[in-house]
């Protein structure tokens, strides 16, 4: 039955109403797990903090085995679920400039609007940021649109690449995350710094 | 919140979203909506001549009424939220403990511009292309993770005097 939008169980309208509502639960999560704060993020490249990544990685897996259920139960039809595509330079190139907007800003666009909503005045700035980002970018387009639409591949899945099923390929991809999660709970140990806590609740935001 | 069980639930709407709306989470896509309105109202004669902005226009003739943008907005919605339960609502500039405000505000500008930038070539950000990306296997995602946090790590230690 799902995608419900796609089978026209729900309205056009009704479908920005669940936008808003899901937008509402995304926020919450991401503040309610210290996404709002730029230390934090930060964090994760200096180990101090590995948070974003257990979250990051435990949001993805859960996804990835919700939706094979899902199909496995006949609830989706994964055909209709919306694949990014792949155009292999732009997607190397747009996340090491994304990368580089990372670590010297703090913040990735959701995460800065989730902090933007308690106050941060450091995601203030850099919400303007992302703004000039694009806008240099939509006024530019011509100077890179021959790169932008180099190596299109179709939307391809990394279980066709590897000749693999959704499965197995799901398997282990919640196999790496596991032996992420380990490395990530030794590292906040090892590299654990003196005025920074872990604990959220002691966080003065 | 424990973070695994925040990840889950992160999961959780994103599933939510798929079954829904058959799309995943996203973000950047509603700042270009808001770029493109922008540029539409205070030049609308450059907006029309515009390769760019014409196409946008013509397959998004209402760019602000787009799934992005009330999704986005219902995250600040639901950020706001959050923070007033937790009595984290406050002005503030948060930095690392060696920097100025004024510094980590500059930087904070350029880190924008950059991942601004960086989400319009690679067609999505963390949210919209990595999570939503890899959630559904697409290769595209996987690329653009392994991007974004690879070039970070890659820079963390030229950049440390802004976080240590």
């Amino acid at each position: 039955m799902g995608p419900l939008i796609v089978n026209e169980i729900i309205s056009e309208n009704a479908n920005m109403l669940f936008a808003f509502v899901i937008g509402i639960g995304f926020g919450f999560i991401l503040e309610a797990n210290g996404f709002s704060s730029s230390r934090r993020l930060a964090g994760m490249f200096y180990g101090y903090d590995a948070t974003v990544l257990k979250v990051f990685f435990t949001a993805a897996i859960v996804g990835a085995l919700g939706l094979l259920f899902l199909s496995l139960f006949g609830q989706i039809d994964l055909n209709y679920i919306y694949i990014n595509p792949t155009y292999l330079y732009s997607a190397i190139g747009g996340g090491v400039i994304m990368g580089v907007g990372f670590i010297l800003g703090g913040y990735c666009p959701g995460t800065s609007f989730s902090a933007v909503a308690i106050g941060k005045l450091d995601a203030l700035a850099y919400v303007g940021g992302i703004f000039i980002g694009i806008f240099l970018f939509t006024e530019g387009f011509p100077l890179w649109e021959e790169f932008f639409n180099a190596k299109y591949l179709g939307s391809p899945l990394m279980s066709d690449v590897l000749g693999t099923s959704r499965g197995v390929f799901t398997l282990l991809l919640v196999i790496v995350a596991l032996g992420m999660f380990w490395v990530a709970e030794k590292a906040e140990k090892r590299f654990a710094r003196d005025d920074y806590k872990l604990n959220q609740k002691e966080l003065k935001f | 919140m424990n973070p695994y069980v925040g990840g889950a639930l992160l999961g959780f709407v994103l599933i939510f979203s798929f079954w829904i709306s058959g799309r995943g989470l996203g973000a950047s896509g509603a700042a270009k909506s808001v770029v493109v309105t922008g540029v539409k109202t205070v030049a609308p004669a450059h907006a029309e001549n515009t390769a760019f902005y014409k196409d946008y226009l013509e397959s998004h003739p209402k760019p602000m009424s787009s799934w992005l943008v009330f999704e986005m907005m219902g995250v600040l919605v639901g950020g706001f939220l959050s923070g007033a339960l937790g009595g984290r609502l406050k002005f503030k500039v948060e930095k690392g403990p060696n920097v100025t405000k004024k510094t980590r505000i500059i930087f904070a500008v350029i880190g924008g511009i950059f991942f601004g930038f960086g989400s319009q070539l690679g067609r999505g950000c963390t949210s919209g292309s990595a999570l939503t990306g890899m959630s559904v296997l697409s290769v595209g995602g996987f690329v653009t993770m392994v991007g974004i946090f690879g070039t970070a790590f890659a820079l963390a230690y030229v950049a440390r005097k802004l976080w240590l």
